[in-house]
């Protein structure tokens, strides 16, 4: 026993070394870590790339074009050409089909973003409380969640549009995000439910946290790239819930939007069938981008978020 | 100072809660300051569960923990922030207590902009610095590091830092040496004594006999939730009464003795205890199931500051 305490710890230590103090103070610094991974993750660089020139493509098209996506007064079914106004072509009605595609790219990030955005929100808010505060709120809130994810929404969107006069890309994005939340909503109350048992929330706990602080700084921190994914899949679902309706002719009434040009080209211009690939692949191109590169942006995040992936 | 009278934990189990599982059946005693008082049973014997009882981060479903005056049952808010600044755990697994996205001394951040928001940084990184020479840590070592890049016995021990820069009266201290190595192991149990002589009460849960015949001056003995057997160290180990803290006992392998002489001398003592299973003797059928406490055994005193729960104290194998 007597060979046990030779070493002792000293717990009166040199309180005040400036040299131990200045180790302690240089901890605190590296902050743009983030940004310092960000940019040199080729996945994240290469999907953001893709998102940027699409954005830009939203916001400057309608900008540089100058022209009105439905007014009909060009040639009309010519291919892509150099030409102010042909850059890809026009419809058998004679419409600027860069147009149609610039201003329904805009709508298509709109309701991604708002549509997307909300189920997210809704998600992680019903996820998060559920998950963390367990037992009766738990009960109450999987009830409101079952209810809301056995709703036929596309069924209730068609009786609803049918009594509305006008629609707007607004009320597609909204009614999107409010019925598509269900499924986020589960999987992130699975993951709290596993994460709020670990040691470190308990320590949190112990430092005098509060529960919400613990939900937003403990616990989501170690699924962002979770709830990224999960806001990636609602965006790319409102997409494509957006293009399915505007598809079967419930899209918005007075604009255009991705899924009504390709609505328009296949039911009153027979692309399809007279090959004006230009009408219809652009809108198609569009979707598929932004919703890959949304993907391959997660791939990235992934990396840039989780320590063990970087290689350090 | 920290004081537990008859405390019991229940979990509802099966379909709708119907019935109730007992995990903690019971317990009370004491731990006073400048006192380690250890905590050993087998897994599942409830030993953690009384400890996150202490912690508050477990509700108590009857009975009633004290410390310092205050009923830890009722406060709430600000109340248990300021229980926490007295009274904190350091946990077994070292690994799962960091949060893996965030650097190892975000734990130090935790605690000072919770309970010393206006301390300036000069005054704050100089704690810190103490803290962490306090637990032969080296700050450039281990600041500004991920869990992931430290070693368990660092972490284990910017644990106890952590719980250091607190004005601590009691630390729970939840199988800390287990995960340690054999050379740090003796560091942190030192640290534990140095502690103790500044008159922290320590909670040392361990499921380590020797361990705890090391370092403490009370011991509890748990079994299934219940105390078995309790009181000072030297008694318990030095007259162990019930029969488990005897099974217990002679189970820790011993430096200078093989398997086969263990063995060998059960078989000698032959009669009552040989082959037979005596977990289960010393408890009534019932009492495995319910809880009503006729049917478990009364702490009774053997010796002065030595109690003993046995049905069958005084006969066969259970002789004082």
């Amino acid at each position: 026993m007597t060979g046990l305490a030779n070493t002792e710890p000293k717990l009166e230590s040199p309180v005040g070394a400036p040299a131990a103090v200045a180790t302690v103070a240089a901890s605190r610094k590296g902050r743009g870590e983030f940004l310092y991974f960000a940019l040199r993750s080729k996945k994240f660089l290469f999907a953001m790339g893709i998102l940027l020139v699409l954005i830009a493509i939203a916001v400057l098209g309608p900008m540089i074009d100058g022209t009105d996506p439905v007014a009909t007064d060009l040639l009309p079914m010519q291919p892509p050409s150099t030409d102010p106004g042909y850059w890809l072509g026009t419809t058998s009605f004679g419409e600027d089909v860069f147009a149609q595609f610039a201003n329904g790219l805009r709508a298509t990030f709109f309701v991604g973003l708002l549509g997307g955005g909300l189920a997210a929100l809704i998600g992680m808010a019903v996820g998060f409380t559920a998950g963390y505060r367990g037992g009766w709120t738990d009960e109450i809130l999987n009830m409101l969640t079952n209810v809301v994810l056995v709703i036929p929404s596309l069924a209730v969107l068609i009786v609803i549009s049918s009594y509305l006069k006008a629609r707007g890309v607004l009320f597609e994005a909204v009614f999107i995000g409010a019925t598509s939340w269900p499924w986020a909503a589960r999987a992130i109350r699975a993951q709290t439910f596993s994460l709020r048992s670990r040691d470190f929330i308990d320590l949190a706990k112990l430092s005098g946290r509060k529960g919400w602080r613990i939900i937003v700084e403990e616990i989501a921190p170690n699924m962002s790239s979770y709830l990224f994914m999960t806001f990636i899949l609602l965006f790319g679902g409102a997409i494509l819930i957006a293009a399915s309706l505007d598809f079967i002719g419930l899209g918005p009434t007075g604009g255009m939007s991705l899924g009504l040009m390709m609505f328009n080209a296949v039911t009153y211009g027979a692309a399809l069938l007279l090959g004006y690939w230009w009408w219809f692949i652009p809108p198609g191109l569009g979707i598929m981008a932004t919703v890959g590169a949304l993907y391959v942006m997660n791939v990235g995040l992934d990396e840039i978020f989780n320590p063990k992936l970087r290689d350090i | 100072m920290l004081s537990l009278n008859r405390v019991s934990k229940f979990y509802k189990v099966g379909t709708f809660g119907g019935k109730e599982m007992a995990a903690v059946r019971d317990v009370s005693f004491d731990v006073k300051e400048g006192e380690v008082v250890s905590l050993i049973g087998e897994s599942g014997s409830g030993k953690t569960t009384i400890g996150k009882m202490v912690l508050k981060l477990i509700e108590i479903s009857r009975g009633s923990i004290v410390c310092d005056g205050t009923d830890v049952a009722a406060i709430h808010g600000a109340e248990v922030k300021a229980y926490y600044r007295h009274v904190q755990g350091v946990f077994q697994d070292p690994f799962s207590s960091y949060n893996p996205i965030f650097k190892a001394d975000r734990v130090f951040g935790m605690i000072r902009s919770e309970f010393f928001p206006g301390v300036p940084n000069s005054e704050w990184d100089a704690k810190v610095d103490a803290a962490l020479r306090s637990v032969s840590l080296d700050p450039g070592q281990v600041l500004n590091k991920y869990p992931h890049q430290l070693s368990g016995g660092q972490l284990q021990r910017l644990l106890v830092a952590r719980a250091l820069l607190l004005e601590l009266k009691i630390l729970v201290a939840d199988e800390i040496i287990s995960m340690l190595d054999a050379s740090t192991r003796i560091d942190v149990l030192n640290l534990l004594a140095e502690l103790k002589g500044r008159g922290m009460g320590i909670l040392f849960i361990t499921h380590d006999l020797s361990l705890g015949n090391y370092i403490s001056e009370k011991t509890v003995i748990l079994r299934r939730g219940a105390v078995v057997e309790m009181g000072a160290t030297d008694k318990v180990f030095g007259n162990p009464t019930h029969p488990y803290t005897k099974v217990l006992i002679s189970s820790v392998p011993q430096l200078h003795k093989k398997w086969a002489e263990v063995e060998a001398e059960i078989q000698a003592r032959g009669g009552d205890d040989a082959g037979t299973c005596l977990y289960h003797r010393f408890y009534r059928p019932t009492e495995l199931s319910g809880d009503s406490t006729e049917d478990r055994p009364a702490m009774i005193k053997v010796e002065d500051d030595h109690y003993v729960g046995c049905f069958e104290l005084g006969q066969g194998i259970c002789k004082v």
